[in-house]
């Protein structure tokens, strides 16, 4: 039930965004994120965006499991 | 698709099983993934075949409509009963049984139930009918909290009159907290919710190191987050250092999403909840703040406290056992039998992240 879904946030308008992943768009609340923008990934769960997707981290992530691990 | 295909390489999962094979402690490892959608990404990518077979998974209490009581179904089965009602619910609530009926039977003979994706659908659906009283069922745990709690405050500021949430929204860290004082569970480590700690952050969970010297992480939903979520864990048992690790850091900070914990506690404020196979748990429910009470169904409505009786099959039903981990679906007697999805008798077999309706499925 917890399910969110990373999509990237094409514009913003207001208090909502259009935010697509795939073939897949939307229209997400985005006021629990104050400093979100075009261009960023956002998590969306049920129908608003709950929080940014830190792509550094994510890439540092990915690298400690190729490298470190 | 970005943020999922990269943390589904397969080369990297079959890299990252070996490493967890080397590090496997002997004996049974015992690890509680505590939200079903941890539950459901582990079955539906057969990662129980990259573990070690003595790293044994064990379902928490992490789905809402799980853990909801039949008190709460059998109050939205009266309200779905009153004319000029519309019940706005998520899709999962729809088939869990109450006493003697569920909502799907009920909007079978003619009351007016909605399934909506969003609290901001039932916004909708309130502008749309002022003839009518919409009540959204606000069930899940933080993440979910925080979205209806700004749904609220934009009811207000909209000022609709006809829109009503009955709250059975819950709290994961004094769920834990009760849930690892039951000796039996004898656990080893706990893999901590990705998306509620999205909300909350890392800090609420310090307890479980510090007081149940317990290791746990806080993962990610992808093959690669679960698997590295495992790996995290066993490095944590074996240098017998309990911490709070975060293998989700693309997503959760230390002190999570201020907004949303300010949202959260602007319109809701703790009380005591029932959970369904936990019990009274002191602290872990929200129910709606008295500046916000004209939008809580408990004033509007009268709801019925008294459970009405079991009958005999639902009281054979093991869901309470399953959701404190104790046992797994085969060990109940209705499992595959009288309890399939099509006939649910117990929570855990209707909602897609019930314990039960996952092993039924992959079994």
């Amino acid at each position: 039930m917890c399910l969110g879904i990373p999509m990237k946030v094409k514009s913003i308008n207001g208090d909502f965004a259009q935010v697509e992943s795939g073939q897949l768009t939307r229209t997400v609340n985005i006021q629990m994120l104050p400093k979100v923008k075009a261009g960023d990934y956002v998590i969306v769960h049920v129908g608003f965006a709950i929080e940014k997707v830190d792509c550094q981290k994510a890439e540092q992530t990915l690298k400690l499991i190729y490298e470190i691990h | 698709m970005k943020y999922i295909d990269e943390f589904r390489r397969k080369n990297l999962i079959q890299r990252l099983s070996l490493k967890i094979k080397e590090i496997t402690p002997q004996g049974e490892v015992k690890i509680m993934e505590v939200c079903g959608t941890h539950t459901q990404s582990f079955f539906r990518f057969g990662l129980g075949g990259f573990l070690p077979p003595n790293i044994r998974l064990i379902c928490g209490p992490g789905c809402p409509v799980c853990v909801s009581t039949q008190d709460y179904i059998d109050q939205a089965i009266q309200v779905s009963q009153e004319k000029n009602t519309i019940i706005a619910t998520f899709g999962d609530m729809l088939r869990l049984p109450g006493s003697r009926s569920s909502l799907e039977r009920e909007k079978a003979q003619g009351a007016d139930v909605r399934v909506v994706y969003s609290t901001l659908d039932s916004l909708r659906l309130a502008r749309h009918n002022p003839e009518k009283k919409v009540v959204f069922l606000a069930v899940g745990f933080e993440t979910t909290a925080s979205t209806i709690a700004l749904s609220v405050i934009l009811a207000k500021q909209e000022k609709l009159r006809n829109l009503f949430f009955h709250s059975s929204l819950k709290l994961m860290p004094p769920a834990l907290a009760h849930l690892l004082k039951d000796k039996r569970l004898n656990l080893d480590g706990l893999l901590c919710p990705g998306h509620v700690s999205a909300i909350i952050g890392l800090i609420p969970y310090n307890f479980i190191p510090r007081k149940f010297a317990l290791p746990c992480c806080v993962a990610g939903f992808e093959p690669l987050d679960i698997l590295e979520g495992v790996y995290m864990l066993l490095r944590q048992i074996n240098s017998n250092n309990p911490r709070v690790d975060n293998q989700y850091s693309r997503v959760v900070t230390r002190k999570g999403n201020l907004a949303a914990s300010k949202v959260i506690r602007e319109v809701f404020q703790t009380t005591s909840a029932s959970w369904r196979g936990l019990g009274e748990i002191p602290g872990s429910g929200l129910k709606i703040k008295s500046q916000f009470s004209e939008f809580d169904a408990k004033r509007v409505f009268s709801l019925p406290k008294n459970r009405l009786a079991f009958s005999a099959q639902q009281k054979s039903c093991r869901c309470a056992d399953i959701l404190k981990g104790l046992i797994t679906p085969g060990e109940c007697g209705l499992f595959s039998g009288a309890c399939t999805p099509d006939h649910p008798i117990g929570p855990c077999m209707v909602s897609k992240e019930g314990t039960c309706s996952i092993y039924y499925k992959y079994r």
